[in-house]
């Protein structure tokens, strides 16, 4: 019987202890004094999004080096403060809190998928952080406390079906995509575009396939039969990722060359193409902000600086990272014009910021939280880079709400006065959606 | 004589109680820390630490769930995710008809991903989830008329051991293909969120939140209490009896398809219940918890607190998530070769998980100490004893090669009755 | 269109008139080339093929290959290959003029546009040459833009043809043209002549001929053409279903074939079966970066290195783990998911987390052609032959080799055949290391058609147990039966469900068939009591 008491007290002290334990640590973490200012990377480091999300976590780290080496902020350094939400949806939302609550960051950059992005959303807006999302997504959202660097789709979508139907004379278009929404919104926002450009509803052909789709064969037989029908075909690929290698390879074997049935993709990149054999691939074209063949001098230097901190000439670089540099650069901006790192301020002054991109010209952060920025438009090329074809005159202005929807259509987002809202509609002149 | 010993396995169940008493300290204390105290304060809980506490407590209730058909009828469901997550969804399905106009499409009927996706009224099955009540029934009753369905026909056509394991891991599979699909209505990849309130109270406020982490702890307690009684009848005895032997405890004349459908579907509405309280509380609900590798990360919860023992359960949740939570935080890249070295290391060498580590240890160093009168065991060993898996292999800790090879790798159905 | 006929002619009549024309004039209608827009470049090739001359082979050739630069300082054409940090530059006659940094050159880019023009100018070229697939497939990219004005041309050219096949192809093409063009009874024996065959252009200028035809005799003949052409075109289509079927089919079969011998036939969980995959992929990239010049042999020689190498990681498990867990499958199947979780994240962190380029031998790519509708894609018809092999060697292992005896001894009677003085404990591991071996060898396969990176067991794994459950355990024709069923059940549902909800039926088909046949298809008959 004695021996019982002890086991069982034993379990009952240990848990009272570490319930203690656990009530101290929480405390503890609030009475350390701000001495550097704490950036914090919430970017994925295991998991299915680790592939692409790792890159990013080093280009913070890059950038936050680099700005220390340059004397810091506000004349304090710079302190990372690295999480992994692990590719786990709910878990961005616990690390997102993770930052802002326990560790104190005053600036969060970090996601990519929507679905992360979504997750985190209510916690920076509730807990009032600064979240800078560095992808191009499916717009339809316009947060207080986030800033959006990738592109909307106006971004990226519209100037390349603009510029396969100029060029290449196209007239009939597959939108292929993963089963997410941002190829749902994007598919949307073209069918629509491209009907009032007076593409008729036969030609146009939309399919969805699941993440990791491997087994593209039917798929691509299908294209292929559409794209007999006589006029110029060419698919929109909004397919994501992993499923991109399987999808290509078939599309070669299947002898669709990009000079018969051109494709162009929102969602391959530099990064993405250096795990292809791009031979077959050749002449298919990616719209984006940024490659890395781009002809500048500060691009150069970006690639150099990336290169040697990661420390491989073979690494990469791609647009998310241009996004990721265009959105650090424009927070110490902001941080040195706001003289705080204190979120409303540091917000008011994000407004109007100009940043040089890296494949030339200025980037603008706009009162809806979204970038006026270039559109480029690049080949594949069989050394697995793009060969720039096409780009915009100037920069386009991000639109948070399409156009080209009905139901977003009389949504603006604008966070100065005398709207400040992230979707205002015009017609009700009313304000919904919003947490706070 | 089964009277006896059900009581004096209440007496002996010291730790379930002192556990049954801290979580009842919990859901007092922490809502009290974090409401009373002020930020800055020594006791002061942020909102980081009551949703993080408040999570562990659901997963808590989830690997008791798993334990009961696991560890106490010898199912191994590879597929209990499922049933967790549709629980949440059902939960989520309320949350997200609260939201009413508030959406950014200010859509009074519609949630947002379907006014987007064109869809012009709601479908059937969302129809009654704006009533709290009928939205709870469904937490229960979805989980449980799969786990139903499902068990039936499994249980009545003897589909047992590895195959029940692979086909309940298909099904969690196909669900989660299901709902990825936007078509489905279930918001796709996206999932439900952007919750706002639940009964009419801010999900924002610390105070729901304080009252969701009460709700869970109290909900763990009941869901423990519940598994104990079951455990402790008759019928949990019959259920160990299937665990150790099911064709002798057929042949002895029970319907053993009765008993495990009752205990699965029985677990599976507790999983439903854990799912429903940890979506408002992380805020999101999507198909990524269908996937197999998050029902898997529930048993070893259960094998590594100690399966067969209900307490083992929960501790075994609380430190493998919590080494989750401190390991992706500080060795990000070294969490998968934790975890995968915990299943190894918990079956290799801890059959009984860290709650039969002492009495291992303890018999172990009995066996050296040899001849000393055996009749003395103590009520502790005893116990483990009692819910031991693996009756035969209890003695060994490290099983030497050869004999644990003379079972053949051929008997399939000979080693299933042993887990 | 009236361009590449100008081409054409050009060609044609240049065999006619003497070379006269100066080099001089060459340079000067291909400095276009070297202008900024992609109008500028187009014009500058049609200019170029106005003159035959052998720079224009080189120099179109040299922009498909990415290789064609201009020198900055004279603006002079030249081609350059790489050679460490600079380019080493030869003219278009090939003489060699050294090597240059990469700032004295820039190479000409092109786009899409331009990269069609100049295939149909190599075509053009290739129309008269002496090879005679390049003859072949320049009739058919001139079928791509059919033109009346063609049909001197082709006239001419089957006069002049040797090769049956493509005097075929160009009889096809005048088809073609007559039937939107000929007389009544060229019309009528145009549409009773493109009956028949599959090519795109072929069908659809007879449905353009249906719609447009007045005469009733001619429109008869254009019916039964396009009718006994949808009948064809149907039967095709259901035939590439089927190769689309079978191809999925032996996919999941060399990826479960492995299973079927560590889980059939030992009755061991291997949830790390995946990775076993995973590792012959990988295995595959590393031979490739190990051999760079002989990409043709590098999957001949990653084959048995594939085996090795997840054969011997096999050997491993079973010695490090799993003998400790026999009899006790469900804990077996917990300890190889560990390991898996563990292989995964070595990999990513060995390799990183990156996918890896796997490079696709020439042999592996394109297709076979059977007509203009069916057409077999190399690397899957390799791999649906490539998984019967695979099958075939594993029967012929394990039941005519001593080795193969064994291990049917052991998992029949260990006893036994401990007591016969056979090592149980070393068949177990050989076996098990079969089986490993085997999945590696799948590795390579998958390789040809997806993406290598750590996840790529887990996206098997699961499909693997269903095909070997449902073909029932222990049966190797099982496993095959199961395989081929479930990819050609898999196929022919996609066309009406999508690619989600088929592989959701499949799935759930199975759970069902899994409680009317708790053992499968093909289970192993005897008395076993379940306890």
């Amino acid at each position: 019987m004695t021996q019982q008491k002890q086991h069982s007290s034993r379990w009952s002290k240990q848990l009272a202890a570490s319930a203690m334990a656990l009530a101290l640590t929480s405390g503890m973490s609030l009475a350390q004094a701000a001495e550097t200012i704490k950036v914090g990377v919430l970017h994925s480091l295991s998991g299915t999004m680790a592939i692409s999300e790792t890159t990013l976590k080093d280009t913070v780290l890059m950038m936050v080096e680099e700005q220390n080496k340059a004397g810091g902020l506000l004349g304090k350094k710079l302190e990372p403060v690295v999480v992994d939400p692990a590719s786990d949806w709910p878990l961005f939302a616990e690390k997102a809190r993770e930052l802002l609550e326990k560790e104190q960051v005053d600036v969060i950059f970090g996601c990519w998928t929507s679905v992360s992005r979504k997750s985190v959303l209510p916690v920076v807006e509730e807990l009032n952080g600064l979240l800078f999302y560095p992808v191009q997504y499916e717009g339809e959202e316009s947060s207080k406390n986030v800033f959006y660097t990738g592109a909307a789709p106006n971004q990226q979508a519209i100037p390349a079906v603009d510029y396969l139907m100029g060029e290449e004379g196209v007239e009939r278009w597959v939108l292929a995509g993963t089963d997410y929404v941002y190829p749902r919104t994007t598919n949307k926002i073209l069918e629509a575009y491209l009907k009032t450009a007076g593409v008729a509803d036969e030609d146009i052909m939309i399919s969805y396939t699941p993440f990791g789709h491997s087994d593209w064969q039917t798929i691509v037989s299908d294209i292929k039969k559409f794209g007999e029908a006589g006029k110029k075909t060419a698919v929109v690929s909004t397919i994501n990722g992993d499923a991109n290698v399987p999808f290509y390879k078939e599309l070669a074997n299947q002898g669709i060359a990009a000079e018969d049935i051109p494709v162009v993709a929102f969602s391959v990149g530099e990064e993405e193409l250096s795990g292809f054999d791009t031979a077959p691939l050749v002449g298919h074209l990616a719209a984006w902000n940024y490659f890395q063949s781009a002809d500048s001098e500060l691009n150069e230097e970006f690639i150099g600086a990336w290169q040697s901190f990661i420390g491989s000439e073979e690494r990469v670089t791609n647009d998310p990272m241009e996004a990721t540099y265009i959105g650090f650069k424009m927070w110490a901006e902001a941080v040195e014009k706001a003289g705080s790192v204190e979120v409303d301020s540091v917000r008011d002054a994000m407004y109007g910021i100009t940043v040089p991109n890296l494949t030339g010209g200025y980037a603008v952060m706009n009162t809806n939280h979204h970038l006026t920025k270039p559109v480029l438009i690049g080949e594949i090329q069989s050394d697995g880079q793009f060969d720039v074809v096409w780009q915009t005159a100037g920069g386009v202005i991000g639109d948070a709400w399409t156009d080209h929807l009905p139901e977003s259509a009389n949504l603006v987002a604008d966070w100065t006065a005398p709207i400040s809202c992230g979707n205002f509609n015009i017609t009700t002149s009313q304000c919904s959606g919003q947490n706070y | 004589m089964s009277r006896s010993i059900i009581v004096s396995f209440l007496m002996r169940d010291k730790v379930g109680n002192a556990l049954l008493a801290v979580l009842l300290a919990l859901a007092i204390i922490v809502p009290f820390c974090s409401l009373v105290f002020e930020p800055g304060d020594t006791f002061y809980l942020s909102s980081y630490w009551v949703t993080l506490l408040g999570k562990y407590l659901c997963y808590a209730l989830l690997a008791v769930a798993v334990d009961l058909v696991w560890g106490y009828c010898g199912i191994l469901s590879l597929g209990h995710g499922a049933f967790f997550a549709l629980g949440g969804y059902a939960m989520g399905m309320y949350l997200m008809r609260q939201i009413g106009e508030r959406g950014v499409y200010a859509n009074p009927l519609l949630p947002d991903f379907m006014v987007f996706l064109n869809w012009t009224e709601l479908p059937w099955y969302w129809q009654g989830f704006d009533m709290f009540g009928f939205a709870m029934l469904m937490v229960l009753l979805v989980p449980g008329a799969l786990a139903f369905l499902f068990g039936f026909l499994a249980f009545r056509s003897r589909v047992t051991g590895v195959y029940l394991s692979i086909i309940t891991q298909a099904l969690t599979y196909a669900l989660m293909l299901a709902f990825f699909r936007n078509d489905m209505g279930f918001g796709g990849n996206n999932g439900l969120t952007d919750f706002k309130d639940i009964l009419g109270f801010n999900l924002q406020h610390p105070g729901t939140r304080a009252a969701l982490f009460s709700l869970s702890a109290l909900a763990l307690a009941g869901g423990y209490l519940l598994c104990r009684f079951i455990v402790n009848s008759k019928l949990g005895r019959v259920l160990i009896a299937i665990r150790d032997s099911e064709s002798r405890t057929r042949f002895i004349g029970y319907r053993v398809e009765r008993f495990k459908l009752f205990v699965f579907v029985v677990s599976a509405m507790l999983a439903g219940v854990a799912g429903a309280l940890y979506v408002p509380q992380v805020g999101i609900i999507n198909p990524g918890e269908f996937a197999p590798l998050n029902s898997i990360e529930s048993i070893v919860w259960v094998a590594v607190g100690g399966r067969g023992t209900l307490f083992g359960a929960i501790f075994g949740a609380w430190m493998v998530n919590f080494g989750k939570t401190w390991f992706t935080g500080a060795f990000p890249e070294l969490w998968l070769f934790f975890l995968g070295g915990l299943f190894v290391v918990t079956t290799l060498w801890l059959p009984k998980g860290v709650v039969g580590l002492s009495a291992q240890l303890s018999k172990m160093r009995r066996s050296k100490a040899a001849s000393v009168a055996v009749s003395e065991k103590s009520p502790v060993q005893a116990q483990a004893v009692e819910a031991e898996p693996q009756p035969q292999q209890a003695s060994q800790v490290a099983p030497e090669p050869e004999q644990q090879a003379e079972p053949t790798p051929k008997n399939l159905d000979q080693g299933a009755a042993n887990v | 269109m009236k361009t590449m006929l100008n081409k054409l002619l050009g060609l044609v009549g240049l065999v006619v008139l003497s070379f006269g024309v100066l080099a001089d004039d060459w340079q000067q209608a291909a400095s276009g080339l070297t202008g900024k827009s992609s109008n500028d470049k187009l014009a500058a090739i049609e200019a170029m093929l106005e003159f035959d001359d052998p720079r224009n082979a080189v120099a179109l050739q040299g922009m498909l290959d990415a290789e064609l630069y201009y020198v900055k300082a004279d603006r002079q054409l030249v081609i350059a290959t790489k050679s460490g940090r600079s380019f080493l530059l030869t003219d278009l006659q090939g003489e060699s003029l050294g090597e240059v940094a990469k700032s004295k050159i820039k190479r000409i880019t092109v786009n899409n546009r331009i990269r069609r023009e100049i295939r149909s100018g190599l075509a053009m070229m290739a129309l008269a040459g002496p090879d005679e697939d390049a003859r072949f497939s320049a009739v058919r990219s001139l079928m791509a833009n059919v033109e009346a004005e063609q049909l001197p041309l082709v006239e001419q050219r089957l006069v002049a043809e040797t090769s049956a096949k493509v005097q075929d192809k160009l009889r096809e093409l005048q088809a073609i043209i007559l039937l939107e063009n000929g007389d009544d009874a060229q019309r009528q024996s145009s549409a009773e002549f493109l009956g028949g065959r599959m090519d795109a252009p072929s069908r659809n200028a007879l449905l353009r001929a249906q719609a447009d035809e007045q005469n009733a005799e001619v429109l008869a003949a254009i019916n039964e053409s396009v009718a006994r052409n949808q009948q064809l075109l149907k039967l095709n289509r259901a035939a590439e279903n089927l190769y689309f079927g079978l191809s999925l089919g032996a996919v999941l079969l060399l990826a479960a074939v492995g299973l079927a011998i560590t889980f059939g036939v030992m009755g061991v969980i291997n949830m790390a079966h995946g990775e076993m995959i995973m590792l012959g992929a990988y295995t595959t990239y590393v031979v490739q970066q190990l051999m760079p010049g002989h990409i043709e042999l590098s999957l001949v020689v990653a084959i048995p290195a594939a085996f090795l190498v997840s054969g011997a990681m096999g050997v491993l498990i079973e010695r490090g783990i799993i003998r400790f867990l026999y009899g006790r499958p469900l804990e077996t199947l917990l300890a190889t998911f560990g390991l898996s979780l563990v292989l995964q994240q070595l990999v990513r962190s060995i390799f990183g987390p990156l996918n890896q380029a796997v490079i696709t031998p020439q042999w592996l790519s394109g297709s076979l052609e059977i007509n203009g509708v069916l057409a077999l894609t190399y690397n899957r018809l390799y791999i649906i032959i490539f998984s019967f092999m695979v099958v075939a060697a594993l029967w012929l292992l394990i039941s005519k080799t001593f080795f193969g005896l064994q291990v049917r001894a052991v998992t029949q009677n260990r006893a036994m055949a401990n007591a016969m003085g056979i090592r149980s404990s070393w068949v177990d591991a050989m076996t098990f290391g079969l089986g490993s071996g085997v999945a590696g060898i799948a590795g390579v396969a998958l390789s040809q058609l997806t993406n290598v990176g750590p996840n790529l067991g887990q996206n098997y794994i699961i499909d693997s147990f269903m095909v070997v459950v449902f073909g029932g355990v222990g049966n190797l024709f099982g496993t095959v039966v199961a395989a081929m069923t479930l990819g050609v059940a898999n196929k022919l549902a996609e066309p009406f469900t999508g690619a989600v909800l088929a592989k959701i039926l499949v799935l759930v088909f199975i759970i069902l068939f899994i409680q009317k046949r708790p053992r499968g298809m093909f289970a192993l008959k005897g008395r076993m009591v379940e306890d």
